[in-house]
């Protein structure tokens, strides 16, 4: 087929997808393919040895969180075994961002696009400071896991089985017009997610004290919304995966060592070189040393048109970046030179109510040598220590012309 | 003992104008003896080397490499000025970068939807790619880009006549569409001669005598050099033709070309006659006795024997009466005796060629770039010999660095050279103002001159120029004829005057002119001139190609791909423009873009 024409198909696809948060349940008895001894990870594959600091951490803290070892030291020496065994969540239909560990056990958002029929999962998150998706393994971090589990899951899953459902790409639309660009500023989407759950806890919970803390909890975290905006944001870029002739990115994800990209007309192959390293500001006490290459799958939200392309629509973050708001609009402004479609649904006030670049096309981006723009967190590079700060990355040119080179030798060119 | 220190920064594209800039504010650092800044292309690596600016130390480079060599009287010397690059370079970046800068075309028609026509500059091989996108966006495109295949030539202007669009050029370096200037263009008023011109200095040239007439034009369109060549032909300047033919605001056209191929020269006055105005036709250094060109019966083509006649002839069809024309030099010889001989060191083509044409009958042996009958090709265009005319804006002279009517560089370089050469008594300046042009040539030329003059040897300088333009012609004029250069207004006077100056006047019997006498006013064959498409009788010579639309040629709005230069003299000029922030597709890889080329298809 045509490359454009297939392309345009690709992006009706992504656009047209309907992502519904449906339901929260456990991930072994939900995700595809999920098993006793897997634990899915973000990025594109890779293997213990190669993983950095924050991936290995959050590794032994899922290991410790099933039970399957005792401390430490016995976590980690099972992970370096080959006994577990490693997947990319996006194998799964799954995301999860920075570390992106999900092990059987956990409680999974279930985001169903009821467009096209494909489901996608991401864990429920777990809020700032030390947290597994930062490599945090202490007990802290394992009780609130627990407590993510055995007291947030029923009650969501209990109260989400009294709706149709949540309409998360209706969620982002609006946080759009709300100054969330939804990958760095979560704020005013977790405030409409937690608009929409509060009637629905309040009359499922057990008691006004769990209705109270798991509002409280969500209410307190800006990044409550997050991880279901990344699943919804997976269920439409899979929704336009597979297109034959399409060049059009349907996953960027990075493991923390490696940044990849899948293509829609390349099938399921990856694309992948090093990670570079963010540029942004840091949060007190830490700086660029600190910093580990880029991580997570949160890189999801701009493979669908919103984050850093969206940044037009959230000025207030340019701070991260450099500075003034026209810069904000300049980093949306250029990201249509790189994507075949203005959002049908994703619209940008400050632009004349445009929409958000959406369908990064790998020809644009190797002709005019301009790679995606992802807003994103910093992660320390040891396991444990958590955010050290936010800001801008792009990812490596040379998987862009890797994966061009290929579509050319599919098609005998 | 001076040493050679090299910077790299790789990926990093810079036009060659932000490169001169940062070479210049290089060279000024202390103990620093030159500098040169340029993308790693082959061609540039051996300018740098001619300039002594290159040694093995000097890393490999690619061309999209940036480098940088300095050199200096010390080491020191020359790494304080290297450590200064990126801070020149990002000074130039924040200057230009208030408000966002497309690097597609393709976003560039989104942030101004109305521009009509695409201004290309890009490096050659580059240039014909981003026409043909240009043209797929369904716009009119003007190409400066030289080192253009006449096959991509060829292509592009039948695929833009196919869509009623036009291409000016490639090596199109001048025109003035609805009263703005594109590329290269002089100031000049409003008014109702039209100019379709496959020669771009020769249209600045008679642009400049019609304004000093005091007559105007209507519209002035570059064709490129080659647009007359049996390959091309004549596409361009038959669409120009025809948009003239229809303008209610052209009365008289005048033509310009070098001397075409018989077979296309008789498609194009057939053209001409049809447009039912009267259409003065300057073929530079074709004989029009006995050529079979005689000007027609019908009195609708008056041939002209050079540029000077051409802007005379056309002032005269309109029924002007011709004002008095600038007043030129009226510094006197000398008298002195000059060494014997003339170098012509031109930046305009078209300039070069009239004075080979107006030399090669008075001075023999004649040498020069420039191929005219009569003159014998120079054997290295860098090396002069006998009596030389070079055109510096010739392609091997303009590979990887800037043309010489915006860079004086070579020229200065090369004045000396010849000046150091005792043989030589003459040497022959064009100076070409307008916008786009060199900000103030006189600057640089006038303390070379003063420099260089010595008993033996005179300068004489042809100043191109209106008063309107922003160089400000009387203060180019009195500054360079303070450093002691004699000063005219067109070629042939100024060969005159050198001839003269030589000792060398007379030294051949004349040509005969072959404009004649000046004709009366045109008064229109058939009542008023036909300016409306439908009752002017058949679009010429393609009748099914569509013709363009005047109202493109009315307040263009531009999309500028390249020289910034450009942008600017645009937006001095009030015009609409847009600057793509273009770099080389695919950083340069030559498979990457092959892949991207036939996956656009």
């Amino acid at each position: 087929m045509d490359v454009a024409r297939a392309n345009r198909t690709a992006v009706e696809r992504m656009m047209s997808a309907r992502p519904m948060l449906r339901t929260v349940a456990t991930a072994g008895e939900v995700i595809p393919g999920m098993h006793d001894r897997l634990l899915l990870h973000a990025g594109p594959p890779i293997e213990w040895e190669r993983m950095s600091g924050p991936l290995r951490g959050a590794v032994i803290g899922a290991v410790l969180f099933e039970g399957w070892a005792e401390d430490e030291e016995e976590a980690a020496r099972l992970a370096e075994s080959g006994e577990v065994e490693f997947a990319p969540c996006h194998h799964h239909g799954a995301v999860g961002p920075m570390a992106g560990v999900i092990s059987p056990s956990m409680a999974v958002y279930v985001v169903e696009n009821v467009t096209h029929g494909n489901r996608s999962f991401s864990t429920l998150n777990e809020g700032y400071g030390k947290v597994l998706r930062y490599g945090a393994y202490s007990s802290e971090v394992l009780d609130r896991l627990r407590w993510l589990n055995d007291v947030m899951a029923p009650v969501l899953r209990e109260a989400l089985s009294d709706s149709e459902g949540l309409d998360i790409r209706a969620l982002l639309a609006e946080a759009l017009h709300m100054g969330d660009e939804g990958h760095n500023r979560n704020k005013a989407g977790s405030l409409l997610l937690l608009k929409l759950l509060a009637p629905l806890v309040a009359r499922v919970a057990p008691d006004p004290k769990v209705a109270a803390a798991v509002l409280g909890f969500i209410g307190e975290n800006a990044l409550s919304v997050l991880n279901p905006v990344m699943a919804a944001c997976k269920a439409m870029a899979d929704a336009a995966h597979g297109v034959e002739g399409s060049t059009i990115v349907t996953a960027m994800a990075r493991n923390g060592t490696d940044f990849g990209i899948r293509v829609s007309g390349i099938g399921d192959r990856w694309f992948t070189a090093p990670a570079g390293t963010p540029k942004g500001l840091y949060f007190s006490g830490f700086s660029s040393a600190d910093a580990n290459p880029d991580i997570g799958d949160s890189t999801i939200t701009e493979t669908a048109g919103i984050g850093g392309f969206a940044m037009a629509a959230a000025p207030a973050i340019v701070a991260f970046v450099s500075g003034v708001p026209s810069d904000a609009t300049n980093a949306t402004l250029e990201m249509y030179e790189i994507t075949v479609a203005e959002h049908e649904h994703f619209t940008i006030p400050a632009l004349d109510f445009r929409g958000t670049p959406t369908g990064i096309d790998i020809r644009a981006v190797v002709e005019l040598g301009i790679t995606p723009r992802i807003n994103t967190g910093i992660a320390h590079r040891e396991a444990g220590i958590g955010q050290v700060g936010a800001g801008l990355v792009r990812p490596p040119a040379e998987i862009f012309e890797e994966a061009l080179l290929a579509f050319a030798e599919n098609r005998g060119i | 003992m001076t040493v050679l220190r090299s910077a790299v920064r790789r990926g990093a594209y810079r036009d060659s104008i932000v490169l001169m800039q940062l070479q210049a504010a290089l060279a000024e650092f202390p103990g620093v003896e030159d500098a040169g800044a340029v993308m790693g292309a082959p061609e540039n690596l051996a300018l740098l080397e001619a300039r002594g600016l290159f040694s093995d130390a000097v890393p490999d480079v690619g061309p999209t490499d940036l480098l940088v060599v300095v050199r200096a009287k010390t080491a020191s010397a020359a790494d304080e000025a290297l450590e200064r690059i990126d801070d020149l370079l990002r000074r130039e970046a924040t200057d230009a970068s208030a408000s966002f800068r497309p690097r597609s075309l393709e976003a560039a028609t989104r942030v101004l939807p109305d521009a009509r026509w695409v201004l290309v500059s890009v490096p050659g091989r580059f240039a014909a790619d981003v026409a043909r996108q240009a043209i797929a966006l369904d716009r009119h495109v003007f190409l400066y880009s030289d080192n253009v295949p006449l096959a991509d030539e060829a292509e592009l202007k039948r695929t833009a006549r196919e869509k009623a669009l036009l291409v000016l050029g490639p090596d199109c370096g001048t025109a003035l569409i609805g009263g703005i200037g594109l590329g290269f263009a002089n100031r000049v008023r409003r008014g109702d001669v039209g100019i379709v011109a496959a020669s771009g200095t020769g249209l600045q040239a008679v642009a400049c005598s019609i304004h000093a007439l005091g007559a105007g034009i209507s519209h002035a369109i570059g064709t490129g050099g080659r647009d007359l060549d049996t390959d091309v032909g004549a596409i361009t300047s038959l669409q120009a033709l025809d948009l003239l033919r229809r303008d209610a605001g052209t009365r008289v056209i005048v033509l310009l070309s070098k001397p075409p191929a018989p077979e296309v020269a008789d498609r194009v006055l057939e053209a001409a006659r049809r447009t039912s105005k009267p259409v003065v036709v300057a073929f530079q250094g074709y004989e029009a006795a006995g050529s079979g060109y005689e000007a027609s019966g019908d009195g609708s083509l008056y041939f002209a024997s050079s540029l000077a006649d051409a802007a005379r002839l056309a002032v005269a069809l309109t029924g002007r009466e011709p004002a008095e024309p600038a007043t030129t030099s009226t510094r006197q010889p000398t008298g002195a005796g000059l060494a014997p001989h003339l170098r012509g060191l031109f930046s305009g083509g078209s300039l070069a060629l009239e004075a080979v044409l107006a030399l090669r009958d008075r001075v023999k042996p004649l040498f020069s770039n420039v191929k005219a009958d009569g003159a014998a090709a120079l054997p290295d265009p860098w090396r002069s010999q006998g009596h030389t005319v070079v055109d510096l804006g010739a392609d091997e002279f303009t590979v990887g660095r800037p043309h010489p009517m915006i860079d004086n560089d070579l020229r200065v370089q090369r004045l000396r050279q010849e000046a150091a050469d005792r043989d030589v008594g003459l040497i022959l300046l064009d100076v070409v103002l307008g916008y786009a042009a060199h900000p103030d040539p006189a600057a640089e030329l006038a303390p070379a001159i003063a420099d260089a003059l010595r008993p033996d040897l005179a300068f004489v300088t042809i100043v191109i120029g209106t008063e309107e333009d922003p160089q400000r012609v009387e203060a180019q004029i009195e500054r360079l004829e303070d450093a002691g250069a004699a000063v005219l207004r067109d070629v042939g006077e100024a060969v005159g005057y050198s001839l003269n100056r030589l000792g060398l006047a007379g030294a051949t019997a004349e040509r005969p002119e072959t404009g004649g006498a000046i004709p009366g006013p045109a008064t229109g064959d058939s009542g008023d001139p036909a300016t409306d498409s439908a009752a002017a009788g058949p679009t010429i010579d393609h009748a099914e190609a569509p013709g363009v639309a005047l109202a493109d040629l009315e307040a263009p709005g531009v999309i500028n791909v390249g020289l910034e230069s450009f942008r600017d003299a645009l937006a001095l000029q009030g015009a609409d423009v847009v600057q793509v922030d273009w770099r080389p597709p695919a950083g340069g890889d030559r498979r990457l873009i092959e892949i991207l080329e036939k996956l656009r298809r």
